[in-house]
């Protein structure tokens, strides 16, 4: 589970990547000159999308507001900056934000919401889940583990090894939420 | 270390290539030999001396066929991979987060019409609607109450549209704070303080899980976006931390050295700093400085290295779309004078003072989190002070907006194409100078209005933050700092432009500012005032000037950020010594031994050393008169960490020392494998078993546990050598004997405590061992 969660990330890396390099479409460079007020012109913003070497006032200001012998003038005062983005990173990394962002918030509801809600209607399901709020001193930091384990392995098939996995899991983030949250003894 | 209790180490084959299958994964690791206890300080001497075992190992095998040089040679290369692997992923979520923050901060303004998941200033890129006065605004993209009502001014829509921000800046971090709390508690705070913990020697599991690690992800967007006043860089170094970990359970070089595994840890850290603020050098020197303990040299190039790969992996995201890493980067390059060092160091006095105002407020803050009621209600603190905070920050428009971007806009010169409100300056219209160099120019109305806005919003950062740092949210403090300072010092910078400009005779100006001439640039005094306030608070120094420069791209201005800098650290020196991560280590009473400390005091090693004079006598094991079951009621009856181990009760002569958790493994393991081992078998330690009747059980060899080489000092050994030793080996306990005869133990915790009671602070705090 390491390693694939490992994979898991560097795949993300890769596909983030490769995304914003194969989406450049037209729309994403653009030119912006802003042109601050001028005599009796107002000051403006010009935008177009063309390159680099483009990016400059005489091909980006269009139409000139002022005549022949004052355009070098205006076009001294007006900054040219040539822009790029990647439209396509942008959408790819705000939908992967919301649906992770989702299905964790969809996972936090089941757990405490609907589990002890099922919890309760099918009581006696096993007794490894009532084990679970119980957590055994220092003495013997694993003494609980290798019971409840031991007790199982009658049945050793995939789902079994989930459930066991997931009660380890929660056994781990209540000891953490008591030592913050409660005791107050780490990150105060 | 050879096997010979029925306990078999894995071979480096097995080692490498992960034996076991997938399912393997989902048990739980049987713990070996050789680990430790969570909240227990690592032994450096034996992991150190681990791996030069393993190395050696290694190497003594590569001359025996082409496979396993090969292997040699992938196992040198193991830590290079392990840096490129923590750059990218580091990169990679660092633009994940910018990008997620970016829109989220203006989702509670208004969302973009055209397309959902663009931000204000993305969905208005390609408009061409946009004009010189409003440059941001554009018809696609509408606040909130003109979607709902239609309607766009009025103070209906201005009251929607502060109820919407409100309520979005409640649910964000409603949901931040319980998602760090149903998933992985560890993931709030700032977390540089538990960092320098764990990079100094101490263990806490589960701080650098995978867990923590997406939860801190997620959650950071969430809390940056919901307007708190908190930062994202030091949450970025645990993120970065999270990724080193990660990655170090790939290759058992790493993963079963917990010496080894800080060394990568502290390069990732470097990896933080350098995508948080696009500075990769600044980031090694912050690894350097603040968070690393020991640090081999050889670890400054890797993270150099993974530094490097970091910053290249943000810049090809490119989350600003200007190929910048940072939002405030920027690049004028006029010069300063030298009698503006004046202000300047008044700007250094200001953020030492503001930094010690602020430890010692958020210090008792947190201390009253954690010992009052207050503490009881996470979840309630979090949405109180969201609220109270969105309440205060709406009305003014530079709170208004996100931290980052107010840093941004106070850091820019105003040139003639600025329409905000801070560079509405009177114009001269026949003025045809190029945009760099415009002179000094009498102030507008505008900035006057926006000197008393930014009056207000510096009082309301620096009061607010004091209670926002240290909640149950991910939270960092550089960009707080970094924005008190910058308002402040943009607020000076202004002052002294107006001052130049229209008393331009006085003495203090006439030599240096000439009427006409661009003398007095407010944002490099906005720059000097952030770089005050952050060495305030932090009080770093060489990484701080490294880090500010390398977000200008100026060397100019190296002097008056170092005259500012060193100022700010003098002042709160004189005030108190600890910067805000220490004093949280000494809040929390972590182990850790500071390296700047200096120990001055002549007490002695019996001083301190434990059993004191009314204690019980030292617990010790004999070397062949100890059965079973008397160890296993010394360990269940104390909770000492290890015991020495001598020659006899009479002569009291030292053999050894034993790990206590050593032992519970290895008498569990002894009882389920071998048999005859029974309660009453002799435990010996020496290489051959005791003479014993016949009719005796089995005895039990414990020798592979053995420490044979502990460390010892004499009873007359002055505690400045003792503590000296301590910080430099990074020990964990110290024997002290006299004539040979042990005399007692002195543990870490017992010489952090004597410090404490030194420095007459309570040496009860000190928790951990």
């Amino acid at each position: 589970m390491k390693f694939l969660f490992g994979v898991e990330a560097f795949c993300l890396a890769c596909f983030v990547l490769l995304s914003q390099v194969s989406a450049k479409n037209s729309e994403d460079i653009r030119c912006k000159c802003i042109c601050p007020p001028y005599r009796e012109v107002e000051g403006q913003i010009y935008k177009q999308n063309v390159s680099l070497k483009d990016c400059n006032c005489l091909h980006v200001v269009e139409p000139m507001p002022v005549d022949g012998k004052d355009v070098e003038a205006y076009c001294l005062r007006c900054e040219c900056k040539y822009e790029e983005r990647s439209s396509g990173t942008i959408k790819v990394t705000i939908i992967i934000y919301l649906s992770i962002l989702g299905l964790l918030l969809l996972y936090m509801v089941y757990l405490t919401l609907l589990e002890p809600m099922l919890k309760r209607r099918l009581f006696g399901h096993s007794q490894l889940i009532h084990s679970d709020d119980d957590v055994v001193g220092d003495q013997q930091p694993f003494a609980n583990a290798h019971n409840v384990l031991s007790r199982s392995h009658s049945r050793p098939n995939m789902l079994n090894k989930v459930e066991h996995a997931q009660q380890r899991w929660r056994r781990q983030v209540q000891e953490q939420r008591k030592s913050v949250f409660d005791r107050h003894v780490v990150l105060s | 270390m050879a096997a010979a209790e029925g306990v078999s180490l894995p071979t480096p084959t097995e080692e490498m290539n992960g034996a076991g299958t997938l399912m393997d994964f989902l048990d739980e690791p049987f713990p070996d030999v050789g680990t430790y206890e969570d909240f227990h300080t690592i032994d450096w001497l034996r992991e150190k001396s681990r791996d030069t075992d393993r190395h050696r190992k290694i190497t003594s095998k590569s001359k025996e066929s082409i496979w396993e040089l090969i292997k040699s040679l992938l196992d040198a290369w193991s830590g290079w991979v392990v840096m490129l692997l923590i750059g990218l992923l580091s990169g990679t979520l660092a633009g994940v987060i910018d990008l997620a923050v970016d829109w989220m901060t203006d989702l509670k303004e208004g969302v973009c019409l055209s397309a959902f998941w663009y931000s204000h200033e993305q969905c208005c890129w390609t408009s061409n609607q946009t004009t010189f006065a409003d440059r941001d605004k554009c018809p696609q993209w509408q606040k909130w109450a003109e979607l709902m009502t239609g309607h766009a001014e009025g103070a209906g829509a201005y009251l929607l549209n502060y109820f919407l921000y409100i309520l979005w800046a409640l649910l964000f971090s409603f949901l931040a704070v319980s998602l760090v709390r149903v998933f992985a508690p560890y993931a709030c705070g700032s977390g540089i303080p538990e960092i320098k913990t764990i990079l100094s020697g101490f263990i806490i599991r589960g701080y650098l899980g995978k867990w923590t690690l997406l939860i801190k992800t997620v959650t950071l967007v969430l809390a940056v976006s919901s307007g708190l006043s908190l930062g994202k860089e030091g949450p970025l170094v645990h993120v970065a931390c999270c990724c080193g970990n990660l990655f170090c359970s790939l290759f058992s070089k790493y993963s079963k050295n917990e010496g080894k595994r800080r060394e990568v840890l502290s390069a990732a850290a470097a990896a933080g700093v350098s995508v948080a603020f696009g500075a990769p050098i600044g980031g090694v020197l912050f690894s350097l400085e603040e968070v690393s303990y020991y640090f081999p040299l050889k670890t400054l190039w890797r993270s150099f290295f993974a530094a490097l790969v970091a910053a290249f992996t943000l810049r090809s995201i490119n989350p600003f779309g200007n190929s910048r890493l940072v939002l405030f980067y920027v690049e004028y390059h006029t010069p300063w004078y030298m009698a503006e060092l004046v202000p300047f160091i008044l700007l250094g006095v200001f953020g030492g003072l503001w930094g010690t105002l602020f430890i010692r407020a958020n210090i008792a803050w947190c201390r009253r989190r954690k010992t009052t009621q207050l503490g009881k209600y996470p979840v309630l603190e979090v949405i109180i002070v969201t609220g109270i905070t969105a309440l205060l920050a709406y009305p003014n428009p530079y709170t208004r907006r996100s931290t980052s971007e107010l840093i941004s806009e106070l850091f820019n010169d105003c040139g003639a194409l600025e329409s905000s409100q801070l560079c509405d300056y009177y114009n001269n219209p026949n003025m045809s100078r190029p945009v760099d160099d415009i002179p000094d120019r009498p102030a507008g109305p505008g900035v006057y209005n926006a000197m008393w806005q930014l009056t207000l919003a510096l009082i309301f950062k620096i009061v607010i933050t004091i209670f926002t740092f240290g909640m149950k949210i991910p939270s960092g403090l550089f960009i707080p700092s970094m924005a008190v300072g910058a308002i402040a010092g943009r607020i000076v910078g202004i002052a002294v432009e107006q001052m130049a400009y229209h008393h331009h005779d006085w003495i203090i100006f006439k030599n240096w500012c000439r009427p006409g001439a661009d003398c007095v640039t407010p944002g490099l005094y906005a720059m000097v005032g952030a770089a005050a306030c952050l060495g305030g608070v932090t009080r770093m120094t060489v990484s701080l000037v490294v880090i500010m420069f390398e977000l200008t791209g100026g060397l100019e201005y190296i002097v008056p950020l170092m005259a500012a800098a060193v100022t700010s650290k003098w002042v709160a020196d004189a005030f108190g010594k600890e910067g805000i991560y220490e004093s949280h280590i000494q809040l929390n009473g972590y182990p850790y031994l500071d390296i700047r400390d200096e120990f001055t005091h002549r007490t002695l090693a019996t001083d301190v050393m434990r059993p004191r004079r009314n204690d019980p006598p030292l617990a010790v094991l004999t070397q062949d008169s100890t059965t079973v079951e008397d160890v296993e009621t010394l360990i269940k009856d104390t909770d000492y960490n290890g015991f020495p181990v001598v020659v006899s009760r009479e002569s009291e002569r030292l053999i050894g020392f034993v790990q206590r958790r050593d032992l519970t493994l290895a008498i569990k393991n002894a009882r389920q494998k071998q048999d005859g081992v029974v309660s009453s078998s002799v435990v010996y330690f020496t290489e051959d078993a005791p003479q014993l009747p016949a009719s005796n059980p089995q005895p039990l060899k414990l020798r592979r546990i053995l420490n044979l080489s502990p460390f010892t000092v004499t009873d007359h050994t002055p505690m400045e050598t003792v503590v000296d030793i301590f910080r430099k080996l990074g020990l964990r306990q110290c024997l002290v004997t006299r004539s040979g005869r042990l005399l007692g133990i002195i543990t870490k915790k017992d010489v952090l405590r004597h410090m404490a009671q030194m420095m007459n602070q309570d040496p009860e705090s000190i928790m951990f061992n």
